[in-house]
């Protein structure tokens, strides 16, 4: 599964590595939107198979961050 | 000669300082702290802490007329000239893209425009004249210019008061809306995950100034100064063929002017005007003020979600308390807060900007009511 940005933003950072096993509501990337932080959380269980963004990038709403298997 | 002397030496300032005068030293020292210690609206609260201190020296006469102080104050503020100014500049600064993608928040940020009223019925009751209690009651609309605008146009003499209520309320909007958005909800509602917004065209947002401005402007006619520039530093944003009119609005214009709207407001609260109880109320009508505002907006919501298919998220009504963005800023927190996966910020955006007109046509309606 893809792990979206919820909505327009600077990715400041992403908080996990490829194979990092992770739980529901870890933190898995933090975003700028409006001068706030704004933490992107795991939506379930997993793997994080793939990460698809970089620190610095401005994100759409949709843009996929990572993907969780 | 001796007699010239000692008339020379009576004008010291020191020998004509009242007590009044340093408490209000007192009152623009705390305005200081907070804004340079506590990071309270520094901006704002240096100009108008200062304006206070400096307007308070005897024989000095800045606020008499014909004084530095007193002409800021006559052209900039008595004029209404500078809060439709720093209205261009916010509304370079706007995205309407919430509103237009989901507009049914735009009646979230006019119910919460309940407060205005809640706290004008409260200042006349405590025996508030009516363009006073206008005036108290506007704080309500967590809106600094427009709250300057009504008060200079009704109740001159409340100025200093309802506009530093007005600054100091916003800056704690973080802790006036979590504790009465929370008790009005369940934890059920406010778990509840907002679909994500369909994306807004730029023809829609070029648009958009343009048709609210004729709307607005033609159901309340004495809303225009600060709709007409709000909408038009929108469209100074959004059509993007002005790039340095839009830099100017929200950047230097905006800086330029809120220094003489600082001094000029700070510069009203003489010993006489301020130390007086009417300012102690002025204050507890503007917290109730705006614990109603955040109330009307969160009830709202929970109104319109019996009725509409797609549920809103009750806590975005408490963004109609407008104070861009801290108030969007605060509701995305207690989403969060209550579910993780919510993302409530440009939700909550919707109330949040729609709070800023709603406020303008309120006092746009105070006047032609009043006046």
């Amino acid at each position: 599964m893809q792990v979206k940005a919820p909505m327009v933003g600077k990715l400041v950072s992403i908080d996990v590595n490829v194979g990092d096993k992770v739980n529901e509501n870890d933190t898995l990337a933090t975003l700028e939107a409006m001068k706030m932080i704004i933490k992107i959380f795991a939506p379930s269980d997993g793997e994080i198979k793939e990460i698809l963004s970089s620190p610095g990038a401005v994100v759409d709403p949709d843009t996929p961050i990572v993907t969780l298997v | 000669m001796w007699e010239q002397f000692l008339e020379n030496f009576m004008n010291i300032g020191l020998f004509h300082i009242e007590i009044g005068q340093v408490i209000m030293w007192m009152i623009s020292f705390i305005l200081f702290y907070l804004a340079i210690k506590k990071g309270v609206e520094p901006l704002l609260l240096i100009p108008i802490g200062f304006g206070v201190f400096a307007a308070n020296f005897p024989l000095a006469g800045l606020m008499e007329e014909g004084g530095l102080f007193y002409i800021f104050f006559h052209y900039g503020i008595e004029t209404e000239l500078i809060p439709p100014l720093i209205f261009l500049g916010l509304g370079a600064m706007t995205d309407f893209g919430p509103v237009i993608a989901n507009p049914k928040t735009f009646f979230l940020g006019a119910a919460a425009q309940i407060g205005v009223y809640m706290a004008f019925f409260s200042a006349l009751l405590l025996g508030f004249s009516v363009p006073e209690a206008a005036s108290i009651g506007i704080i309500g609309g967590a809106d600094g210019p427009t709250s300057i605008f009504l008060s200079s146009n009704l109740a001159p003499h409340l100025l200093g008061a309802v506009s530093v209520a007005a600054y100091s309320y916003m800056a704690l909007v973080p802790i006036i809306i979590p504790p009465i958005a929370k008790a009005l909800t369940t934890k059920k509602e406010r778990q509840i995950i907002m679909k994500q917004m369909r994306p807004v065209s730029k023809t829609e947002k070029i648009i958009y100034p343009i048709s609210a401005s004729i709307v607005i402007i033609l159901l309340v006619p004495q809303s225009a100064p600060l709709i007409a520039m709000f909408m038009l530093g929108n469209l100074f944003m959004e059509c993007g063929v002005v790039d340095r009119l839009t830099d100017v609005s929200r950047n230097a214009l905006m800086n330029i002017v809120t220094i003489f709207l600082g001094i000029g407001v700070g510069a009203t609260m003489s010993a006489e005007n301020f130390l007086r109880a009417q300012t102690i109320y002025v204050f507890i009508l503007g917290v109730v003020a705006f614990a109603f505002a955040t109330a009307g907006g969160v009830v709202f919501a929970k109104v319109m979600n019996l009725f509409a298919k797609e549920k809103v998220n009750p806590l975005i009504g408490a963004a109609g308390v407008s104070a861009v963005p801290m108030a969007a800023r605060v509701v995305h927190v207690m989403g969060t807060e209550a579910n993780p996966q919510n993302y409530l910020l440009m939700h909550a955006m919707g109330p949040n900007v729609a709070g800023v007109i709603g406020t303008a046509v309120a006092a746009g309606a105070f006047i032609s009511a009043i006046m």
